[in-house]
């Protein structure tokens, strides 16, 4: 059976090649399984097959948790994607792995990603070439209840804009049963989700120091890395506004309406949207000086390495495609996710927007993180919080584990 | 077609008659073992061996192997992280083989004297073997929760007592981990445990009474020494479980698998950590290899520490 679909492909391609006429070219898009993404690129690929009526574009998804050990095992099986979607973060295995080829400058020119994208951008070049171009952006933000604002007599139109009134908030909206344990959180603690970007981009930052050095080595292990920390754990071992592991995660706790505030990103707009009560957003809080940071990431589309020939022609034609401006509009609409482009993302009817504006203008000093192991960096920031706020070990102590911790990943993955 | 087959067969013919009866049966015998020898040297054994080989070699999946020698070996020896996720991994089997074992053997004994809705409280007991062990260890990490949704702590905070923190503690979070692990396993052990109770002449019991002996007497010199092979095979069978535990773990611990800074990681986590979000494989094989020997020495020990006396 195989045989012979391999006959009949073989004989289609000889007649292709003697007829030298345009024929359909399958070529498959990869991404993980999250809902609106998955629509949102079905509409794409509807109208770019519209577009181009000799390709067909196959969209082939998979879990999130498994989808890294699929490409990798596809290229094994020689069956890769032709398009592909990875988080930035990835970046380096899947080019050591050769999962995906730079792309063509001829096609698209360096200095026209530059002018066109956020400059975050750049953490998909390795050496002169591009590895692959965003649809959307996402950075991170403060969400919080408005309901529980009015409750706790906080105006719910004037969120907290520095860290001082953040922890005023926090402490105005905890709640506590009669053994002082939190019924309702003032902040959501939760390392695993955003909170480490946060401590790593931003609090390391407004505290005067450095997450990594130029050279991409940890730079953290210091007074600002141990003011940062200690003014994390603080929030639940001194103010008790915040406890990690309360209702589980920080997104349940605030969806659950039993969190006044909650930092995240762009990709749980959708989740939020059907919340039973009132929310906000706003910037993430800034330092006693004004200043602000925030963190930045994506997931980017590069071209498989396995895509040659006219699959390759494909390929870029689609990949142009989902990065153009129309089909970030599509993606900013149908996902909620900001749009990579410059000009498409800062429309005044965005800035405009109660909610778009405030991750929009987080974008402006965003920084992006080079990470080497995403998850494994992940870890080390989660134990780090775990050894003081469970072990009762000193700031100092376990912010230098950590740091040997994430330089030996590092090492791992430049040597 | 029938001539062809004589003529064709003639001269094997010859050869099989000369065989005596015996030494045919033992070729047609030896003829079909061959089929599911075959098969598992093809899917066990090859495999087995392949991963002997792997945990020699740095395959990350991406490139190809190069053999390192022992290089593995000496990490996971030196990595002080390998030796938690070993000694839990021993607490997972002390704690659980024995606990579950006397839990279930103590249920089966009086169920077995329960006439009562017998069924079903025996379906009851059997019921949450049939649960996934996925879905279940959700449930129970909702349980766990602190207030105001974690259930256990709400009824020790009406009762005046102190919240728990159960899975963010680092001595708490391994026990947490295995009480719904042995909840599960008990319907099974119990089953079996009947079985070997009711497989027990009652005539023993009967000569015993009419000799007068009492129950406690009855328990220990007739009932637990008859039951020695249903112990034999559940304490192997459910030693093997608990080294293995996997599912409850994962599913207990997502957002930090095996944390709160590796207090419950079990080393078949480990091992799926490294192979499949590190991509190291040969140090995952090598792991793996552990892990088999391990198994093979706790089963060997138990066999022959239970072995029949002669």
């Amino acid at each position: 059976m195989r045989n012979k679909a391999k006959l009949a492909g073989l004989a289609a391609g000889i007649s292709f090649l003697a007829l030298g006429s345009a024929q359909a070219v399958e070529i498959e898009y990869w991404q993980y399984v999250f809902d609106t993404r998955v629509q949102a690129m079905d509409q794409l690929i509807e109208k770019f097959e519209a577009a181009n009526p000799d390709i067909t574009v196959k969209q082939v998804t998979f879990p999130y948790a498994d989808y890294q050990t699929r490409v990798v095992a596809a290229k094994v099986a020689g069956q890769g994607p032709d398009v592909v979607q990875l988080f930035y973060g990835w970046l380096d295995n899947f080019v050591n792995g050769e999962l995906i080829q730079p792309l063509d400058p001829a096609v698209f020119p360096s200095a026209e990603i530059e002018a066109d994208f956020f400059p975050i951008v750049s953490a998909m070049k390795r050496g002169d070439a591009y590895y692959g171009l965003p649809t959307a952006v996402r950075s991170l933000a403060l969400f919080y209840n408005k309901a529980l604002f009015t409750e706790a007599g906080l105006d719910p139109n004037n969120p907290p804009q520095n860290l001082v009134d953040f922890l005023a908030a926090a402490e105005a909206t905890t709640k506590r049963d009669g053994g002082g344990n939190i019924t309702s959180a003032g902040i959501t603690l939760d390392m695993a989700g955003q909170d480490h970007h946060w401590w790593r981009e931003v609090l390391i930052r407004q505290n005067g120091g450095v997450p990594y050095d130029e050279a991409g080595n940890v730079a953290y292990n210091d007074a600002a890395g141990a003011a940062a920390l200690k003014y994390y754990t603080d929030l639940q071992t001194a103010s008790k506004v915040g406890q990690v592991g309360f209702m589980d995660e920080g997104q349940a706790a605030f969806r659950a309406g039993l969190a006044a505030m909650t930092i995240d990103g762009t990709f749980r707009l959708g989740a939020f949207a059907d919340n039973p009560f009132e929310w906000g957003v706003t910037e993430l809080p800034a330092d006693a000086n004004g200043l602000r940071s925030n963190y930045s990431s994506y997931f980017a589309n590069a071209i498989g390495s396995g895509a040659q020939g006219e699959e390759l022609e494909a390929a870029q034609k689609f990949l142009a495609y989902i990065t153009s401006p129309e089909a970030m509009e599509i993606w900013l609409n149908v996902v909620g996710e900001l749009p990579a482009r410059r000009d498409v993302a800062l429309t005044e009817a965005n800035l405009a927007d109660p909610i778009r504006a405030p991750f929009l203008k987080g974008l402006e000093y965003a920084h992006t993180t080079k990470f080497y192991d995403e998850a494994g960096q992940r870890q080390v920031a989660i134990d780090m919080v775990n050894r003081v706020l469970l072990e009762g070990q000193s700031i100092e102590d376990s912010l230098a584990a950590a740091a040997t911790a994430e330089q030996a990943i590092i090492d791992a993955a430049t040597k | 077609m029938a001539s062809d087959s004589i003529t064709g067969g003639a001269a094997q013919g010859r050869l099989w008659d000369r065989f005596s009866i015996k030494t045919k049966r033992v070729i047609w015998a030896w003829t079909f073992l061959a089929l599911p020898i075959l098969f598992y040297a093809g899917i066990r054994f090859y495999p087995t061996l392949q991963a002997f080989w792997l945990s020699l070699t740095d395959w990350d999946l991406l490139r190809p192997a190069n053999f390192i020698g022992l290089a593995n070996y000496q990490k996971m020896f030196a990595d002080p992280v390998f030796w938690k996720v070993f000694q839990n991994t021993f607490l997972y089997l002390v704690i659980g083989t024995p606990v579950s074992l006397v839990l279930s053997f103590v249920i089966a004994f009086y169920l077995d004297r329960v006439r009562f809705m017998h069924g079903f409280i025996r379906a009851l007991y059997f019921l949450p073997f049939l649960t996934t062990a996925a879905a279940m260890g959700w449930v129970w990490r909702w349980f766990y929760q602190p207030v105001p949704i974690g259930v256990i702590n709400g009824l020790l905070g009406s009762l005046g007592i102190e919240q728990q923190p159960f899975l963010r503690s680092t001595v708490q979070a391994l026990p947490t981990v295995l009480v719904p692990a042995i909840w599960a396993g008990l319907g099974f052990q119990i089953i079996i445990f009947m079985a070997g109770l009711r497989a027990i002449p009652s005539t023993f019991y009967e000569a015993a009474r009419i000799d007068g002996l009492g129950e406690w007497a009855i328990l220990r010199k007739i009932t637990i020494p008859l039951l020695k092979p249903t112990t034999v095979f559940l304490v192997v069978f459910s030693s093997i479980g608990f080294l293995r535990i996997f599912d409850q773990v994962y599913n207990m611990t997502t957002n930090d698998p095996g944390g709160p800074l590796n207090a419950t990681k079990p080393l078949v986590l480990m091992i799926y950590q490294t192979a499949f979000s590190s991509y190291q494989m040969g140090y995952a094989a090598a792991q793996t290899v552990v892990l088999f020997s391990i198994l093979l020495a706790v089963s060997l020990f138990q066999l022959w520490i239970m072995r029949e006396k002669k």
